[in-house]
């Protein structure tokens, strides 16, 4: 009886360790890049810093001017929103209620597959195959905005697909039932009751995407261009922020270093941003 | 009165196992017919096998007819058309996550009623018929799951109207509700009957020997006795019968 309790207390403290380590390396990466940004963004200004549109570190003076490096991010990301949603959307709904039983058998595992190659493998995929593929049709180097959203659409959909599908898979049989028994058919049960009330998993799924979209930095690198310049075309190639610290942090020093540091400050409130716009969503629904 | 359905030599499995043994039986036009029986039985079987619900689950065939007006469901029949005349609520009410007006609208909408003016009107219309329209009238855009279990069953009865079925199909429709809510749905069941063929699986045997005309006593996949609801109850013909409703089992 004793010993019991002496166990159960022993295991609360360990879970309580746990869950302490996970919060506390948020805590200290959150630490880490606030404190070694200040001093950069103190000199450079923050207005100037995130609206300034040249970055010229080896200039004299140097200009950290990181608006090409922003929009990169975005029109990237949102390059693989556009190209990635759809497909994976699509791709949920078919395999939670379309999918024969055998053919998901097959087909599951290699979407698991898709999550777990390494981006640098797509990255090497992307040149290969899609750079050239612009080049050839569409003109230009193929380094390009459109060659980074593709490549990027193609890795959030193991995402996509897998969270959709379960927030799809998670809403009430009755639900469906209810929708067959007035004698709508199964497309128009699944695409008019079932994923409406699958909403806000779906909206997860598209959420982590970006989030995974924003931060990928390897296959990027390989496909974009990488040219610190505001963009005018999805030809055009592009530096995502990313893409700049890992390109730029083997050699940066000083001012230069901080400033870097600052740009994954920049990428942690984009996530941020994204999350609380998230949660405010959902807690909109449920009211 | 008419026959809505006959249904000649049933015989349905789900796989292997056998659900249901020749079932041969007749369902009059408005009348509540009503089926009772121990868990297991196979009531609610035959009740899905009226509007082809069973079609939904793996390995599940029948032999045998079953005639909807003289016309066999399972014989290239169009299932849509099939549960848009034969209307079906369920033990658990299943209001869809929307608010109460489009729950209503769901199925006329399904049919191609687009004209808000149209869709007004049945939505008013189905809910006066369930009874409900004086309790959600001025909450129709609220959330169908925000209002209580009684009143998500009858918005479900109103869901099911709104389609203009001829057969209404209900599966233990009060076995998740409180005594109140219950009375309520079972007024409003003996209402219908005017206007609807109605069959209540149910294992209340008080409820249905208040609101049906016919009741089918049902023991392992076998219909063992089925009779007028009083004739049954009072006299019933077969000894399991009479142990079941007099509760010596089940």
């Amino acid at each position: 009886m004793k010993k019991q309790k002496i166990l159960e207390r022993l295991m609360s403290i360990v879970f309580f360790i746990t869950a302490t380590i996970s919060i506390v390396s948020v805590i200290l990466i959150l630490l880490f890049i606030v404190i070694n940004s200040i001093p950069a963004l103190k000199e450079i200004g923050i207005v100037q810093f995130i609206t300034g549109k040249t970055w010229a570190p080896a200039n004299i003076p140097a200009s950290f001017g990181l608006l090409p490096m922003i929009l990169g991010s975005l029109y990237v990301t949102a390059g693989a929103v556009l190209i990635g949603v759809p497909l994976g959307l699509f791709t949920a709904v078919f395999m939670a209620r379309f999918c024969p039983e055998k053919l998901y058998k097959v087909l599951k595992p290699l979407i698991d597959l898709l999550a777990g190659i390494p981006s640098i493998v797509y990255g090497f995929f992307g040149l290969v195959f899609i750079v050239p593929l612009i080049r050839n049709t569409l003109g230009g180097t193929g380094d390009s905005i459109l060659a980074a959203s593709i490549l990027l659409g193609i890795m959030i959909l193991p995402t996509i697909i897998g969270l959709s599908e379960a927030a799809i898979r998670a809403v009430p049989q009755s639900y469906y039932e209810g929708a067959l028994s007035l004698g709508a058919t199964h497309e128009r049960a699944v695409f008019t009751i079932l994923l409406p009330a699958a909403k806000s998993g779906i909206f997860a799924s598209v959420i982590l995407g970006i989030g995974r979209a924003i931060g990928e930095t390897m296959a990027v690198v390989m496909v974009a261009g990488n040219q610190a310049r505001i963009p005018t075309g999805i030809l055009n190639g592009v530096r995502t922020m990313t893409s700049n610290i890992v390109i730029e942090m083997g050699y940066a020093a000083d001012l230069h270093r901080g400033a870097l540091i600052a740009s994954g400050l920049v990428l942690f409130v984009f996530i941020l941003i994204l999350n609380i716009a998230f949660s405010l969503m959902n807690k909109k629904k449920g009211a | 009165m008419n026959d809505k359905y006959q249904i000649t030599d049933l015989n349905l499995f789900y796989g292997d196992f056998q659900a249901l043994t020749d079932v041969n039986m007749n369902i009059k036009e408005n009348q509540i017919t009503a089926f009772i029986g121990p868990s297991g039985c196979g009531k609610s079987t035959l009740l899905k096998t009226l509007n082809r619900m069973n079609d939904l689950i793996d390995g599940c065939h029948i032999t045998g007819k079953v005639l909807l007006d003289g016309v066999d469901i399972y014989d290239n029949y169009d299932v849509n058309l099939l549960r848009k005349n034969v209307g079906m609520v369920f033990q658990k009410p299943n209001p869809f996550p929307m608010s109460i007006y489009d729950n209503i609208a769901y199925g006329p909408r399904t049919h191609g009623i687009r004209k808000k003016a149209l869709l007004d009107d049945i939505v008013e219309e189905s809910l006066h018929k369930a009874a409900i329209w004086d309790e959600v009238k001025d909450r129709l855009k609220r959330n169908a799951l925000s209002v209580s279990g009684g009143q998500q069953q009858r918005i479900c009865i109103a869901r099911a109207l709104a389609v203009g079925p001829e057969v209404l199909l209900m599966d233990e429709p009060t076995s998740a509700l409180d005594p109140i809510s219950t009375n309520k749905i079972e007024d409003l069941i003996l209402d219908l009957k005017k206007y609807y063929t109605i069959v209540i699986v149910t294992h209340n045997m008080q409820q249905a020997t208040r609101i049906s005309d016919a009741t089918a006593f049902f023991l392992l996949g076998e219909i063992i006795e089925f009779d007028s609801t009083s004739s049954l109850f009072s006299m019933p013909k077969d000894k399991r019968t009479e142990d079941y409703i007099t509760g010596r089992f089940g």
